[in-house]
């Protein structure tokens, strides 16, 4: 067996990265030179690129739930169509109104993060408001469910309303996870420990909730 | 500084025990804890395995003490037809998802993908530290059921419904059981999410210095490409099991057909379609082979080259066919469902890209051979599992090709053979690269050497094992054994029982030299020779650091890289290997540079 004890290399401390810029980049190769002053880092933050994994993850999930729905859908004698609750509709403007308010927000957080202070004196504002759209958007859905519920319709009355349960629900949960984070995001403002990213972050989860819903009404409205 | 990763870097070394030991944040304990879970299941398995092959070559042979795990399901300590089944379901069940996928992915890509990607720790170690907590409680749930109600389910791993749908009215385990096997699966899948995202947003964001994608040692971009087939696959499985448990406990009808008959009772279920189940665990399913095994791949790469003391014949087209692999898997997932009654166009449809995979494959032990061919290969524990996952990956892959057609499955399905071509490929394969692994970065693990002889003598008895075990496995299908029968009744099956008791000696041979193996791990944990930094003379990152790593893998120096991985053998350098931190100029045409 080999036993040689090897010494790590010694690296002369100008050439040494400041501590924690660990950012590789896509392609951060040491020029031919050796100059390590002249590597940039560009490697997107974590949280970014964690977002769209995150996003990707959940898009798989629901085309599952896409593709079960049309597979059973595609050979049952007892699919049973029924009309949407229309307070789906309301809600489906409440979830866009809220994307809005909070690009709003984002953007004024952003002045206010560049000393542009004069332009929002509160910039968590926008942000309050977007949160209670997003309570109200859950309201609406849980008021969905009570009416259909109310009818006698549950969640194994027939495989349509099956699918009409799960898919709302798991959507719901996923946006009470943007919910959290939009808290989140008020909390750090309020501290003023708040980074851009974590607020880019939670703003792609958010959008990405208002585009899956818009998704989800028109793949129920045409398969209920 | 971001915030994330100012989390990641800056948190100090914890001083609490629970911190330290139980609920750590540090990518390596959470790499250790991942081992020893896929350890400590994976030595249950093996004891299923053993009940199981002792049931089949002497049905009548009681095995003390069996009552004690079910006294229903081992009556007089012999196994009834319906808890053997149970026994198979939670040996396949826990090998696939709590050792081959926890062991070569979640334990060592915890351990070195930050090391080797030249980074602190990973950017979200709580998710990373939830992502092992999760695991354990799916393990533990399932476990459970081996204590609730009438025992674990019965239905296989792949649970195909209705079978797995109808409840307990369907036998033993196929109530209470089913409800806990789904959930557990379900909760590994968010355990495993959390992981892939931590894997993917590592590889891609928190490389060091001059460590470009190209530069990553082929562990690296194993576990990379791993982790994306995981992100997207777990996320499939999830919402499955979250239909089959509502088919359970809502009384839904997903996957149960009308006026389905069970035991003399009409089930109140309609219109369920039993192909849905199979099209979505085996689109979770199939990408899940290739989860178990290109881990593997990148291990026994790595171990190879180490010891050949050259890198493979071609760096990027590995990474390539590693790559082409992930993506082939989730087009060939219907060649489990040639027999399901599927249109025999899709049939056709999915056998093309079947065969189309062996390509990738075979440029992969191509490239293997080609690159062994005339180099003087050290040999050692590492390095010998390296080769005999190189032979098992191909005895079994060999198999692939006649089960890819159709016509032939026909015959072959549901057969021994089935079962001895996954078992190869996907067990004994990733088997061997979980060992080639461990007896490798042991020492960078703990700070102690294994034992080589014992690591030797546990090689050469796995390996005839393996084979002794799982070639007449290939022999009893041609001859139409068919897979699950816990009896061999039948006139034609009869002559095939001295077979059967072969493979079972032979079983409890090869599960001998496990205890061997596991005996030296805890022997070298506590009383092995004290590892140097880099006992193997490797160039990749993680020997750059001390043994074991600091807290924050690197002291207070952090690693610039200044070469491709495996610079070994370079003509005109100083020594038959540089390091990715040397700062040495080489003159090498080959390199990526």
């Amino acid at each position: 067996m080999v036993t040689t004890i090897h010494e790590p290399p010694t690296i002369e401390l100008d050439r040494l990265p400041s501590h924690g810029s660990h950012n590789g980049g896509w392609r951060n190769l040491v020029p031919a030179d050796g100059d390590l002053r002249r590597v940039k880092d560009h490697a997107p933050h974590p949280a970014s690129t964690g977002i769209w994994v995150a996003l990707a993850s959940i898009t798989m999930t629901f085309a599952a739930f896409t593709s079960a729905l049309v597979v059973r859908q595609g050979g049952a004698q007892d699919w049973r169509h029924f009309t949407l609750p229309s307070v789906l509709y309301f809600n489906t403007l409440v979830i866009i109104a809220s994307s809005i308010t909070l690009e709003v927000a984002r953007r004024r957080i952003a002045a206010f993060m560049g000393g542009a202070k004069s332009r929002a004196e509160s910039p968590a504002r926008w942000l309050y408001i977007t949160l209670f759209l997003g309570l109200l958007f859950v309201a609406g859905q849980t008021y969905a469910w009570v009416q259909l519920k109310a009818q006698g319709f549950g969640l194994a009355t027939n495989v349509s309303y099956s699918f009409f349960y799960v898919l709302t629900v798991a959507h719901a949960l996923h946006l009470l996870g943007g919910l959290g984070g939009l808290v989140r995001v008020i909390g750090k403002l309020n501290h003023s420990v708040l980074r851009r990213t974590t607020l880019d972050a939670t703003s792609r989860y958010w959008h990405f909730m208002g585009v899956l819903w818009v998704y989800l009404l028109f793949l129920l409205w045409m398969k209920l | 500084m971001h915030d994330m990763s100012a989390h990641a870097v800056q948190h100090g070394a914890p001083t609490s025990f629970i911190r330290k030991h139980v609920f750590s944040t540090d990518h390596k304990v959470i790499g250790k804890q991942y081992y020893a879970l896929a350890l400590l299941a994976a030595l249950v398995g093996m004891a299923l395995s053993w009940i199981m092959r002792i049931h089949l070559g002497w049905g009548n042979f009681a095995i003390p003490g069996l009552h004690l795990l079910s006294s229903t399901g081992a009556p007089g300590n012999v196994l009834t037809p319906e808890y053997y089944l149970q026994l198979m379901t939670m040996h396949g069940t826990i090998m696939v998802f709590f050792v081959l996928t926890t062991a070569p992915f979640a334990a060592f890509g915890n351990f070195f993908l930050p090391i080797q990607t030249g980074a602190e720790d990973m950017p979200f170690p709580h998710f990373n530290m939830m992502s092992f907590w999760v695991t354990f409680v799916g393990f533990l749930v399932l476990v459970a059921s081996f204590f609730v109600g009438d025992g674990p389910t019965l239905g296989g791993w792949t649970q195909y419904a209705p079978l797995s749908a109808i409840g307990s009215v369907g036998g033993p385990g196929e109530g209470m059981g089913v409800i806990l096997w789904a959930t557990s699966i379900g909760i590994f899948c968010i355990g495993q999410l959390l992981g892939s995202l931590n894997f993917i947003t590592t590889t891609l964001d928190m490389r060091c210095k001059g460590m470009s994608l190209m530069r990553l040692p082929l562990t690296a971009w194993a576990w990379f490409i791993t982790s994306v087939m995981g992100l997207t696959a777990f996320a499939v499985l999830m919402p499955a099991c979250i239909l089959l448990i509502l088919d359970h406990v809502a009384g839904t009808s997903f996957f149960v057909a009308s006026n389905l008959v069970i035991n003399d009772q009409v089930l109140p279920h309609s219109g369920g379609s039993t192909l849905l189940w199979q099209h979505l665990f085996w689109f979770f399913g199939h990408p899940e082979v290739y989860i178990a095994i290109v881990p593997g791949l990148g291990i026994v790469s790595h171990v190879l080259i180490t010891n050949m003391r050259r890198p493979m014949l071609s760096h990027r087209v590995l990474i390539y066919s590693m790559a082409a692999l992930a993506a082939l898997s989730y087009m060939v997932y219907g060649h489990h469902m040639f027999v399901s009654g599927m249109n025999p166009v899709s049939s056709l449809v999915f056998s093309f890209p079947t065969l189309v995979i062996t390509i990738p494959s075979t440029i992969v032990v191509l490239i293997w051979l080609g690159s062994l061919y005339g180099s003087k290969l050290r040999i050692n524990s590492a390095s010998l599992f390296a080769l005999g996952f190189v032979s098992m990956f191909i005895s079994g892959g060999v198999s692939g090709f006649f089960l890819a057609q159709p016509s032939i499955d026909i015959m072959l399905h549901a057969t021994y053979f089935v079962v001895g071509h996954f078992h190869l490929v996907m067990g004994v394969a990733a088997m061997f690269g979980i060992f080639a692994g461990t007896y490798f970065w042991f020492p960078k693990m703990t700070g102690r050497m294994m034992n080589e002889t014992l690591g030797k003598v546990h090689f050469i008895m796995s390996f005839i094992g393996a084979y002794c075990i799982f070639m007449p496995f290939h022999y009893l299908g041609i001859a139409g054994n068919v897979r699950r029968y816990q009896a061999f009744t039948d006139d034609y099956l009869i002559p095939l029982i001295p077979v059967h008791k072969f493979i079972t000696i032979a079983a409890l041979f090869t599960g001998f030299a496990q205890l061997i193996f596991v005996y030296n791990l805890i022997y070298s944990r506590f009383k092995g020779a004290p590892a140097p930094d880099n006992p193997w003379e490797g160039t990749s990152l993680e020997w750059s650091t001390a043994t074991p790593p600091p807290h924050n893998n690197f002291g207070d120096k952090m690693p610039v890289v200044y070469h491709d991985p495996y610079q070994y053998s370079v003509e005109g350098a100083s020594t038959d290997f540089v390091m990715q931190t040397s700062p040495e100029k080489l003159n090498n045409p080959k390199e990526e540079q």
